[in-house]
């Protein structure tokens, strides 16, 4: 058997720089439901990557919006009821997937404009916090939920709940690193998640959504679209199911619409900085809700 | 309307009848006017205008209550704002010293404060004596003991006060509101400017009367009375950072609008359609306890309560038939009488919402029992018991809060059916599950989208115990542990 970079006359040469051969080159589509469409609207951004090359961007649209909203409301319950273990062992597959990948990844950064130090560092820094997080899983409930010692004679306690659908929306300079840090903590408790990139993160955003795809993580729990936030971020203040949205380094204008939509039913909305957040169990309790059950004790 | 023939005639209604037992209100101290409380001084409001606060259960005027205006807003909110650093640089033990003092005076007082309790808001004395007071001392009680503790609330972070709280509270639990927002918003560190509700001014303006005896620094709490614009004017003013709302969905939904782009911090307390379920293996007498409970406790007046009841089948007619039995037992009467189930309503408006609801439920072609109960004379604002079977979903009088002792009944068969129709709402705050066996309350209070969920209990609450909806009920948590978050801000966010 011969190797892939081996020729006929086993000659070995760099598959990418043959003189004469025609590069494959990928065309870049959203991340819904566990498949990857092109946007329903046909539309598309061209983004010119580093190296002089122009990719067309899919220019997601409120219907690709309402189609990932649908995938994430369907994947909540199984994923929220898989045991914290289980969930955790696919959080930390991911950061196996991403290590097997970083080469990929590294290229994409690359030709996004990091220097290949930067992108290096950035992968390191957002495997660590995949797996940060996903030992969280098993234990944020720990830490959040409490046993509530009550003047009658009622056993009563208060435990951390997955708010459901959560929306994400980044900034146009958003990183790996970035998207992580705030996807992690709404993964590991136990939500899904609809995530909004801007058509500069592309390439490695969604490279890193097939390394979701390819982490046993189920269909819908994470969908990636690409396009505007000045276009989708009405969509994602007024859809009715969604129960959170958080937004990174908004414009004030996106806030208020953020807020001011929202309030029509009672959305959560977390406005954080664009600066890059320390790892943070806090963080988990932000798309928490808390319940508290009470039954009487016998005398 | 008569009695059902169907029912277990339990005869209470034979030869001995309950003879009236008034609570006496000889000893209480109420004056005839109430200014507002800035600056630990009771001051006439700005403009001079004045409004009445009347007894629901006779309509007539107990006391004349000032009406704040932009003015007053102004003024107590600079009141509070004057007075955070000095607050914030008293020491926790500090801090919690004085709302220990406010505990022990509440506790003094408690006659006297349910008394007026049940004269400002037609509860029945009985449960402004056993629940209202009690619970409003422990709320201080409890977080006075955080003040000091904070850091062990929230581990390997730095909790900081927000500043300025505005605090808005509603008509159904007066003075026990009250306590929900001021202990933890002090506790924490934050001054505060709270109104009561237009119809509810009382035993908030007592409460003022206490934080100024308790000696607590001046500015820290200020009271202003009036009606929906004058929580507007806090909610919109510039100087304040935090707004801790508890009322209608509808009120809520405004104050998160109004809020919109600023860097204010939100806790909603809103609305409720609580679902109670029974299943076939529940204890049913204890159920049906619970039901009335859940639904006639403080006239039905409570953003929790269980107004929407789920039968399993096999055991519906058995429910319904001890379910009409035992509302036939309740007592519509005068608050202030020691044997009174269900009290007065707490205003006109409310009793004209009820009946539009009533009306509503009918024309849509539901079946409405009310308990065949004699309602007291005179000109107070009454309503019975009542109970809508052969509802659907779909009904308004299932989807919809109504606020008053008004249930629904609908039956299911399977406990998918059961949490799907519980779950089938915008709201999402309180839930009850009436079953004998231990893994179906697991099933089902795991289910249940509710941010309180009773389990063979209903209508429970508890300083240490965080209340607090999902979806369109609320945002945030008050009470216990979960409640300070509601009132800290961390440096490093």
């Amino acid at each position: 058997m011969k190797s892939k970079n081996e020729t006929s006359t086993g000659e070995v040469t760099k598959e990418t720089s043959v003189k004469g051969r025609i590069a494959v080159s990928k065309t870049f589509k959203l991340y819904i439901g566990g498949q990857f469409p092109r946007t329903e609207s046909g539309r598309y951004l061209p983004v010119q990557l580093i190296d002089g090359t122009t990719i067309n961007t899919c220019h997601a649209s409120g219907k690709d919006y309402r189609n990932a909203v649908v995938a994430a409301r369907s994947a909540v319950n199984g994923w929220s009821s898989r045991s914290a273990y289980n969930r955790s062992q696919i959080l930390y597959r991911m950061a196996e997937m991403l290590e097997g990948r970083k080469m990929q990844l590294a290229t994409d950064l690359i030709q996004s404009g990091l220097s290949s130090n930067q992108a290096n560092l950035e992968l390191d820094d957002t495997i660590d916090r995949i797996v940060y997080y996903a030992g969280w899983c098993d234990k944020y409930t720990q830490v959040f939920s409490t046993v509530n010692p009550v003047a009658t004679p009622h056993f009563n306690f208060s435990v951390p709940e997955p708010m459901g659908v959560v929306g994400i929306v980044y900034p146009s300079d958003v990183g790996l690193l970035s998207l992580v840090s705030h996807l992690m903590p709404v993964l590991a408790g136990a939500n899904t998640a609809v995530l909004l990139l801007p058509p500069e993160a592309t390439t490695w955003a969604i490279n890193f959504a097939e390394v979701l795809e390819t982490s046993d993580l189920p269909a819908g729990v994470v969908n990636v679209l690409t396009g505007l936030r000045s276009e989708l971020i009405a969509h994602f203040a007024s859809h009715l199911d969604v129960n959170a949205v958080i937004g990174v380094a908004g414009t004030p204008s996106e806030v208020r619409e953020l807020q001011s939509t929202g309030a029509a039913h009672i959305l959560r909305v977390v406005i954080r900085s664009g600066q890059l957040h320390p790892p943070d169990p806090y963080q988990i309790m932000d798309t928490q809700e808390v319940k508290t059950t009470w039954h009487p004790v016998g005398k | 309307m008569s009695k059902t023939k169907d029912t277990f005639s339990l005869q209470f209604d034979t030869t001995w009848q309950y003879d009236a037992a008034p609570e006496s209100a000889s000893h209480i101290r109420l004056q005839k006017g109430y200014d507002l409380f800035i600056d630990n001084k009771f001051v006439p409001p700005a403009d001079g205008k004045y409004f009445n606060t009347v007894n629901p259960s006779t309509g007539k005027k107990i006391a004349e209550i000032a009406r704040a205006s932009q003015a007053d807003v102004d003024l107590a909110v600079q009141s509070a704002r004057k007075a955070l650093g000095p607050w914030q640089a008293l020491s926790g033990a500090s801090r919690g010293k004085y709302l220990f003092r406010i505990a022990r005076l509440i506790q003094e007082r408690e006659r006297e404060f349910s008394v007026i309790e049940s004269m400002d808001g037609g509860k029945p004395i009985r449960e402004s004596k056993t629940i209202d007071v009690p619970l409003a001392s422990a709320h201080f009680f409890y977080y006075a003991g955080w003040a000091d503790k904070l850091e062990y609330a929230f581990p390997g972070r730095n909790p900081k006060p927000v500043g300025v709280a505005a605090q808005i509270i509603p008509w159904n639990f007066p003075l026990l509101m009250a306590a929900w927002k001021i202990a933890p918003a002090l506790a924490t560190g934050n001054t505060v400017v709270l109104k009561p509700a237009e119809t509810t001014p009382l035993t908030a303006l007592k409460l003022a009367e206490i934080i100024r005896d308790a000696g607590l620094p001046a500015g820290v709490v200020n009271i202003l009375t009036g009606a929906g614009d004058t929580g507007a004017m806090m909610v919109e003013h510039p100087d304040i950072d935090k707004i801790a709302f508890t009322g209608s969905t509808e009120v809520g939904k405004l104050i998160q609008k109004r809020l919109a782009g600023t860097h204010k911090k939100l806790t909603l307390e809103l609305g409720g359609k609580g679902a109670n379920i029974i299943l076939e293996d529940a204890a049913i007498d204890q159920a049906v306890e619970g039901i009335i409970n859940g639904i006639y406790f403080n006239q039905g007046h409570v953003c929790c309560a269980g107004s929407r009841l789920l039968v399993q089948e096999s055991v519906a007619d058995l429910v319904i038939r001890k379910l009409k039995d035992r509302m036939e037992t309740l007592i519509v009467g005068d608050p202030l009488d020691k044997n009174t189930d269900i009290g007065a309503i707490n205003s006109a408006a409310q009793l004209k919402s009820i009946k539009k609801y009533l009306k509503k439920g009918l024309a849509e072609g539901t079946e409405l029992y009310q308990s065949s109960c004699e309602l007291p004379s005179g000109s107070g604002y009454w309503c019975r018991p009542s109970l809508f079977t052969n509802v659907a979903q779909s009904n308004t009088i299932v989807q919809e809060e109504i606020f008053g002792p008004v249930l629904t009944l609908q039956t299911f068969r399977t406990l998918e059916e059961a949490l799907e129709k519980a779950n089938n709402t915008f709201y999402g705050l309180s839930a009850g599950v009436w079953t004998d066996k231990g893994s179906k309350i697991f099933k089902m209070t795991s289910g249940l989208k509710a941010g309180i969920v009773w389990a063979n209990t209903y209508n429970r609450f508890d300083p240490t115990s965080p209340f607090g909806g999902y979806k369109e009920s609320g945002i945030g948590r008050e009470g216990g542990l979960h409640g300070l978050a509601s009132y800290i801000k961390f440096e490093d966010r």
